[in-house]
């Protein structure tokens, strides 16, 4: 679990955060999300103190970062940023094993978690422990970039922009890579974008920045069915909210008794793809199926009841 | 057709090839009754019989003729070697055969005929090789050929009878008395240079403020014009040398090595230091920024990123010093500090063009295989960043 707690950090007299104060659960994905200026990488770098707070405490597990020395807490946290940051004259495994050479592991042990991490990314490591970052594409560099942040197997995962720097292809499928990687291995990731769809789409919380301030912490659905400010509803979009609300549900969460005509939809669908197919196939009713056998069906009905936000979520 | 042959017919190569030949009307070698006064030209067809002069000169032709082909550079550049080989040859069959019967002082030199023929040949080899492009290990190699070889011609006595090995003969040990103090001038002042200069760089990128009043002052110096840097030396160590007790038992005076030494350091401490922060810059941003932030200590960074990614330039700024301080060493011999500047200024003095050439001809070689030992070095120090490329 990782505190802030009421931090500030102050520049010639103006604040760039201000008394901002959040709590991070273990096991979480949460997404700080703002304009440019609106000092959520200068939150970020707060917490491994690349940025010292002007005043106010970060405390992981407990424990006050203030106390310790920098380089060893900045050792056990994760950092990737835009661009992938990579060391142009190091291959790929001495990339990633930057943080492990750092803490003095054993040769061995070095090797096998490069293995494992390119493996976890998909890049087989015959292939790729002997590249250099300039052979590779945008995509794997960074996915070798977050790879290295995650090395060491730190207590948390610092990521400013992580996907900044990827065109809008590979950048859906690096998201997708990074909230498969985070539930296999239960890390803890703090991320920074100024993307309001990525920040849903990855976010189990989103913490919404507006000058210095934090001005909404919450899950998805709740950002998006009750913006705090004018600010908050405007990150969010009104014309599209109720898609991107109907993007975090899944149609096992509204399933019913019942049969429907048609092609069956997989229970994990979100309903932004059951509304799409239903108003594209015409139906009312589509049939829901589990690893293959139908299970229920959603209706139409449930769908648009669910868009209108009067809901709580599920 | 023209256009055929524009794209068979190397340009330069043609270029070298007519220019050579007009080169062979100029005379080839001067023959003088002594060291001092002016020769008369001799043409490469007079300096010896037919029986060695036409070898010779097929043999330029030839040199030049293969320099011709476009397409193949490996022949351009054996024809630049066969051409010298043949240039070589001429020098030992006339030196020879002219100072037969012309007395005791007469003199052989080289003429501007062959002076023009070795650049032009030269000309063609560096052409060639700059289109085949071989990589350090192959330019080491080249090289360190070209050097065995030329010693071997040297050591083989068949140029003895040239002027300018005359003056050789007539100075053995002062020669490499001359090459030993030059060597440790050049040498010398790069090493000082560099033990001071590349912390001074490392401070001058942590410090603004620092780097602000060191680069301004650095680049002040360098604009001293060298005659006059040395010139100032000579009272400023004088006084030191009077004024400071024990100074002067340590070899503190104004003339002589110490002068010419300090001069040349403070002549490298702008590219040293220059180079060092451009080098030390030369790390992208977002790299730094991800170094510090998993947590790599300043000198892990310096010692594992910037130094590695800044070497290049670093040794860019050495390479511009040796070969800068290999020349400037030459101004050393005016105020009594040896080198080859010695022979050149005594050269000067009793107009003996020979023996300005013996202290010229060896700070010019050793400037060019200083030149291309160091773009070795900084090609080799380049971070591999690709495995094929």
């Amino acid at each position: 679990m990782i505190e802030i707690d009421n931090i500030t950090k102050i520049y010639d007299g103006r604040a760039a955060v201000e008394a901002v104060s959040m709590t991070i659960e273990s096991a979480t994905i949460t997404a700080i999300v703002g304009t440019s200026g609106s000092g959520k990488s200068t939150l970020l770098r707060m917490i491994n103190r690349l940025v010292e707070p002007t005043t106010g405490q970060v405390r992981i597990n407990g424990e006050p970062t203030a106390g310790l020395p920098k380089n060893a807490l900045r050792r056990r946290i994760g950092y990737a940023i835009q661009g992938h940051g990579l060391f142009p004259h190091h291959t790929v495994a001495k990339n990633i094993s930057a943080v492990p050479r750092l803490l003095g592991w054993h040769k061995d042990k070095i090797h096998a978690r490069v293995n494992e991490l390119l493996e976890l990314f998909s890049m087989p490591p015959d292939e790729f422990r002997d590249r250099y970052p300039a052979e590779l594409s945008g995509g794997q560099q960074q996915r070798v970039g977050v790879a290295r942040a995650l090395a060491s197997r730190p207590d948390l995962l610092l990521m400013d922009e992580p996907f900044g720097a990827l065109d809008p292809i590979i950048r859906t499928r690096a998201q997708a890579d990074l909230h498969r990687i985070q539930r296999t291995l239960g890390s803890t990731i703090l991320l920074v974008t100024h993307d309001m769809e990525e920040a849903i789409q990855l976010g189990d919380q989103v913490a919404v920045m507006d000058q210095g301030q934090l001005v909404q912490h919450g899950t998805p659905a709740e950002i998006i069915t009750n913006p705090a400010t004018e600010f908050v509803a405007e990150m969010v979009g009104g014309v599209d909210r109720p898609l991107r609300l109907l993007s975090l549900l899944s149609v096992s969460q509204i399933l019913e008794n019942g049969t429907a005509e048609g092609d069956p939809l997989d229970e994990k669908s979100s309903l932004r793809e059951a509304l799409s197919v239903c108003l594209w196939s015409g139906r009312s009713a589509l049939p829901v199926e589990r690893n293959g056998s139908p299970i229920g069906r959603v209706t139409l009905e449930a769908i648009r009841s669910r868009a209108e936000g009067t809901h709580e979520p599920g | 057709m023209p256009n055929r042959i524009k794209s068979v017919v190397s340009g330069p190569g043609l270029l070298f090839a007519s220019l050579g030949l007009v080169a062979l009307f100029a005379p080839f070698l001067t023959l003088a009754a002594n060291r001092i006064v002016a020769g008369e030209g001799v043409r490469v067809w007079d300096v010896a019989g037919p029986e060695a002069i036409i070898p010779g000169m097929v043999g330029v032709v030839i040199g030049l003729a293969l320099g011709l082909p476009s397409a193949w550079q490996s022949v351009r550049f054996t024809g630049s070697l066969v051409g010298i080989a043949a240039l070589v040859w001429l020098l030992m069959q006339g030196s020879t055969s002219l100072l037969e019967g012309a007395g005791t002082y007469a003199r052989v030199s080289l003429g501007s005929g062959f002076w023009c023929l070795l650049a032009i040949l030269l000309l063609l080899a560096a052409d060639a090789l700059s289109s085949l492009s071989p990589g350090p290990k192959m330019r080491s190699a080249l090289l360190a050929v070209a050097i065995i070889v030329s010693a071997l011609v040297l050591w083989s006595g068949a140029l003895t009878d040239l002027s300018i090995f005359r003056e050789y003969a007539n100075r053995q040990d002062a020669f490499f008395n001359a090459a030993w103090r030059h060597l440790g001038l050049a040498f010398g002042s790069l090493v000082v240079a560099a033990a001071i200069g590349f912390p001074l760089g490392v401070y001058c990128h942590r410090n603004q403020g620092l780097r602000g009043a060191v680069l301004p002052v650095l680049s002040f110096l360098q604009t001293i014009p060298s005659l006059a840097m040395f010139g100032i030396m000579i009272p400023l160590l004088a006084w030191v040398g009077s004024t400071i007790p024990g100074a002067r038992e340590l070899g503190v005076v104004g003339i002589g090595f110490l002068p010419a030494f300090l001069a040349l350091v403070i002549y490298s401490l702008l590219p040293v230091v220059a180079n060092t922060v451009a080098g030390l810059e030369a790390t992208p941003i977002l790299t730094l920024d991800a170094a510090r932030g998993m947590g790599m200590t300043r000198h892990q960074r310096l010692k594992q990123i910037q130094l590695p990614l800044g070497l290049p330039v670093m040794l860019a700024g050495l390479r511009i010093v040796l070969v800068q301080n290999i020349g400037l060493a030459v101004i050393a011999g005016l105020i009594g500090g040896g080198g080859f500047g010695t022979f050149v200024f005594q050269g000067l003095n009793q107009t003996a063009t020979d023996l300005i050439l013996l202290g010229a001809l060896p700070t010019v070689i050793l400037a060019l295989i200083s030149a291309i030992t160091m773009d070795i070095l900084v090609e080799l120090a380049r971070p591999n960043q690709m495995r094929h490329g």
